[in-house]
């Protein structure tokens, strides 16, 4: 639904130059919840401002549900964005119109007769569950009403895509948790594909199908959730379960696994201390439920060097779970 | 002078003034505004960043400024005679009071302008709009209590300098507190004809806060 490819932004200013995107390429599927991760300079915002071209790109290619956005002229590019929803960090509504002027604001720019606006309006604030509010102020309503009156006026032009900046960054927690949830409700009933920016981790392990974690300009990883939390290093699996820097005591082997689904609910430390008479110790580990499935990491350490423990190594693969050994000591000098 | 002399003078004296002020406010109004947003949106990150028209428009605004009230009144008595076909009079001083009060006014709508959230028209530019609807709908209509907080000022103002336009035949109260109270020591029309003036100046101020108030939703 959303091509992206080689993509890049430099901003040039008083004999500085800032490459916020360098070379990023990036692929949304249609129906999905994509979520790109990063600190904050990690060039996301940017990335994302090129998606409805808020900010033009130096080089690259965007295609959004089919249509190369770089090749259109104002006209056809500003038609395009009505079919593009966005919502803001910071809600970005008229302080001067109330709740159901701000939804009836895009359907104004897109020219909808104002007999047909309001019966939209009112569908759209039933969809946010905003009804209620209708007549007020942005300025008398909380943070999380904000961005429903935001995602209803995203929502306006019927868009495919839905472009989150940073959308719960401004709220707490349980805010956080609410416009998710709605997020995700709106993309099962509406089949939009959501491409949203974030710094939270917790964002992504809520909602999000796919990932790409974002650093100085570059995607340093991407694919589905599921995927990143098994690969073997992944960043986005260290920050999910953090756990400290290994330290490997000589004549041990230290070991992460990463087990999801089934493998979550057997016992297979256990198991493996019985099947080979050893003693397993439990370093540290963190179970967490991503996308309706519980995914875990768990930092186990082995009597004996890795060497020795092959066949134990071998046992845990072969039980499905994703096994990652830390390099001891011993074996650096061995080299 | 009795008080039935003073009265007719003070009431003759009212309605000058508010014609005066009145008109020269109301084209100050239309004036200003496009003048204010133009230097908004021709600034180098507006919506028609157009540096060359900025700097000139800022350059007019400043000299515009620049000039005493009292100098404009006589420096544009030819342009006032090409535009209402006489000098004197309430009518031709219309004329340099709005002229003075346009600049101003416009530096009052220029900073209202930029004090509109630039992520509300960030938002709008992701919705599609056009450059005009952003003008219109977001930018005039989100700065509308900051354009008439102005232009209540611009107002006060210009009862001020409406006094000064006496000094052509402007008529008005200012006109009175000088040839009465001033030239002929009358005390007591000075002190009524500032008392009138200072009643002006509030209900003018307290219906401008008002206004202001009921269209402010911050």
């Amino acid at each position: 639904m959303i091509q992206i490819e080689k993509l890049r932004k430099t901003y040039r200013g008083r004999g500085r130059e800032l490459t916020a995107v360098d070379g990023v390429d990036l692929s949304v599927r249609e129906g999905e919840i994509f979520g790109v991760l990063g600190r904050s300079g990690a060039g996301k915002s940017t990335l994302l401002r090129c998606v409805n071209l808020l900010e033009r790109p130096d080089e690259g290619r965007i295609e959004v549900a089919g249509r190369d956005l770089l090749a259109l002229s104002g006209g056809e590019l500003r038609a395009a964005r009505q079919g593009i929803g966005m919502i803001h960090q910071h809600f970005g509504l008229l302080s001067s119109r109330t709740v159901a002027g701000n939804v009836a604001f895009p359907l104004e720019v897109m020219g909808v007769p104002r007999a047909e606006r309001a019966a939209r309006v009112d569908e759209l604030l039933d969809l946010v569950g905003l009804t209620e509010h209708a007549g007020a102020y942005p300025a008398q309503i909380s943070g999380g009403q904000k961005q429903r009156v935001g995602i209803a006026r995203a929502l306006a032009g019927r868009p495919k895509v839905l472009l989150s900046d940073e959308a719960t960054s401004a709220l707490d927690p349980e805010t956080t948790a609410s416009i998710l949830a709605l997020l995700r409700d709106l993309r099962d009933r509406l089949g939009l594909t959501v491409l949203l920016i974030t710094h939270e981790m917790d964002v992504v392990k809520r909602i999000c199908d796919s990932a790409a974690i974002m650093r100085d300009g570059r995607v340093v990883e991407s694919g589905t959730v599921r995927e990143l939390l098994l690969r073997p290093g992944s960043e986005l699996a260290r920050d999910l379960f953090p756990l400290p820097a290994a330290d490997v005591r000589p004549g041990t082997t230290v070991v992460d696994v990463t087990f999801e689904g089934d493998a979550a609910d057997r016992p297979f430390v256990s198991s493996l201390a019985r099947t080979y008479a050893i003693d397993v110790n439990i370093l540290g580990g963190a179970v967490e439920e991503v996308g309706g499935t519980r995914i875990g990491r768990l930092r186990i350490e082995l009597p004996g060097d890795p060497d020795l423990n092959a066949a134990q190594l071998a046992h845990l693969r072969e039980a499905g779970l994703t096994v990652e050994v830390h390099p001891s000591p011993g074996t650096e000098v061995a080299a | 002078m009795t008080w039935d002399e003073i009265w007719p003078l003070l009431r003759q004296g009212t309605v000058e003034t508010l014609q005066m002020t009145v008109w020269a406010t109301m084209i100050t109004a239309v004036a200003g505004v496009l003048l204010g947003l133009a230097l908004v949106v021709t600034d180098r990150r507006g919506l028609a960043p157009l540096p060359a028209v900025h700097h000139l428009l800022g350059l007019v605004v400043n000299v515009g400024r620049s000039i005493p009230f009292i100098i404009l009144l006589v420096a544009l008595l030819p342009l006032t005679r090409a535009l209402v076909g006489t000098t004197i009079g309430t009518t031709a001083a219309i004329v340099p009071l709005a002229i003075s009060a346009i600049p101003f006014y416009a530096r009052l709508v220029e900073t209202s302008l930029r004090e509109v959230d630039p992520g509300v028209v960030d938002a709008a530019h992701a919705m599609g709009a056009s450059r005009v609807q952003i003008a219109g709908k977001v930018l005039l209509r989100e700065a509308r209590p900051g354009l008439l907080a102005g232009l209540t000022v611009t107002f006060v103002a210009l009862i001020g300098y409406s006094a000064m336009a006496g000094a052509i035949g402007g008529g008005g109260l200012g006109d009175i507190a000088i040839r009465y109270g001033y030239q002929r020591f009358e005390n007591s029309v000075m002190v009524a004809v500032v008392a009138v003036i200072v009643v002006l100046v509030q209900i003018v101020q307290l219906l401008g806060d008002r206004l202001v108030r009921r269209l402010s939703h911050r």
